[in-house]
């Protein structure tokens, strides 16, 4: 992505992670020492499969509490009783397979709205649409979509809501390159207009390079290195990481 | 034929009948085995295997046995004898409520767990509430949903056991189709027992043709 600031974000940290630890069943499958995420910021977590990242994001976006240690968002603990449902609605995520409902394209767009029993915004339902290429799609059923476009009726479900969190798990493995080049567009539009956060999970270390300000490395739980992008490519500080972007890491 | 198309009026007396009591102890049926059902599916817990295999034997129960239960628990002597309800409608109400209860469970309960897990974190992840994921989850169940309440429905009317017993088939009062059908058949009657069995096949063949057509949407 030409033209854009890799040090937009305004330094503050949104999120801090503090020795937090996701167990299950008695598996370590999340060990991350430090990790704070800066409002603004498109952060890329890139990594084997396994690594923890998709665990990492669903800490992020409060559908899970961490088992040990500490999640904190905008200095906020997250404990038993925070975040309550308003806080929690901050942070919406898109999974690798778009999870439409069957139901007909806009009714699957507009959900989040109606559930938040939001009626306004109709133009900028139709305005989000026709930049996702998905206006004459409204009334079709999500079930009949081909895998590009149910995943921008994804990405346009979350955008709706204007999240100050947007979380993406995958969003564009198995997809052409027109589609990905139209999600990571979108993406770059919000986190530019909106300073929507946006931490981003891929496997494809080019698509990290192309859109993210800074990227992480996740390997068997463990942050290995998080630096600005250029840097994690060019001038790596672990080994590992010079090994996983050249392709030549064994896990 | 004949006696249908004349409209006589003790044969409709019987289909009224049939319909409402069956269809009361639908709704009954519905209102508690929806949600239930829905939150069997949903969740995972202690006894899950035992509670589910009670209700799989349920569904295949001998509606009979339910009669004699039904039938022990509204008599004088019975739990429930206060009532007053043995050889009413309500006995039979809550005999085929009973019989259609585990149905409209276990497949509502079936329906609601093959909808993918991941679903549930992503509506989540939308901002639904706890209620609004079950919501939204049992509308991505409806066939489903809507095959348990036609089974139970279909369980429910064309049983003849229970009703029997604890409605004691009184004409005008309790006499429905199933157990009209009996009656007419020892009495020789074949004509009005073929009538409401033309009847009921109607019924039952109209309910899945509307489960059918509501699935295709």
């Amino acid at each position: 992505m030409v033209g854009i600031d890799k040090s937009k974000h305004s330094g503050e940290a949104l999120y801090q992670l503090s020795s937090t630890q996701q167990i299950y069943g008695g598996r370590t499958v999340l060990d991350i020492g430090a990790l704070e995420i800066y409002q603004g910021e498109i952060l890329a977590l890139v990594g084997p499969s396994g690594a923890g990242k998709s665990t990492l994001l669903r800490l992020l976006g409060f559908l899970e509490k961490p088992t040990a240690g500490q999640l904190s968002y905008e200095g906020q603990l997250c404990d038993e009783t925070w975040p309550d449902l308003e806080n929690r609605r901050l942070a919406t995520m898109v999974f690798q397979n778009p999870q439409l409902l069957r139901r007909s394209v806009i009714e699957n767009v507009v959900y989040g709205l109606k559930i938040r029993g939001q009626k306004n915004g109709r133009e900028e339902v139709a305005n989000l649409l026709n930049r996702l290429g998905l206006t004459d799609l409204v009334a079709e059923m999500a079930t009949t979509l081909s895998g590009g476009e149910a995943q921008r009726v994804a990405l346009a479900r979350a955008l709706v809501l204007k999240p100050r969190v947007l979380l993406l798990d995958e969003p564009t493995a198995n997809l052409d390159p027109y589609n990905i080049k139209l999600i990571e567009d979108i993406v770059c539009e919000e986190n530019e207009k909106q300073q929507t956060t946006v931490v981003v999970v891929t496997h494809n270390v080019f698509q990290a390079r192309r859109l993210a300000d800074r990227v992480g490395l996740l390997l068997s739980g463990k942050l290995v290195e998080v630096t600005q992008t250029e840097r994690f490519f060019t001038q790596p500080q672990s080994s590992q990481t010079n090994a996983f972007v050249r392709g030549e890491l064994i896990y | 034929m004949r006696l249908i198309v004349s409209g006589d009026s003790s044969l409709w007396e019987i289909v009224r009948l049939t319909l409402l009591v069956s269809g009361i102890a639908l709704i009954f049926a519905a209102i508690l085995g929806v949600p239930s059902g829905a939150w069997l599916g949903m969740r995972q817990f202690r006894g899950e295997r035992w509670l589910k295999s009670v209700i799989y034997t349920g569904m295949g129960f001998p509606p009979v046995v339910i009669g004699l239960v039904v039938f022990m628990l509204l008599s004088r002597q019975g739990a429930l004898g206060g009532l007053g309800w043995l050889f009413s409608p309500q006995a039979m109400i809550l005999a085929q409520t009973i019989l259609a209860l585990p149905l409209v469970m276990g497949v509502t309960m079936t329906a609601v767990h093959a909808v993918r897990p991941e679903l549930r974190l992503q509506l989540r992840s939308l901002g639904a509430t706890e209620g609004q994921v079950m919501r939204t989850v049992l509308s991505e169940a409806r066939f489903g949903v809507i095959v348990g309440l036609v089974a139970g429905f279909g369980a429910a009317i064309s049983e003849v056991g229970a009703v029997m017993l604890v409605g004691g088939n009184i004409e005008g009062k309790t006499r429905v189709m199933t157990t009209a059908i009996v009656l007419e058949t020892r009495q020789g009657n074949f004509e009005l027992a073929l009538a409401l069995g033309a009847i009921l096949l109607t019924l039952a063949f109209m309910t899945n043709f509307v489960a059918v057509r509501l699935q295709r949407d």
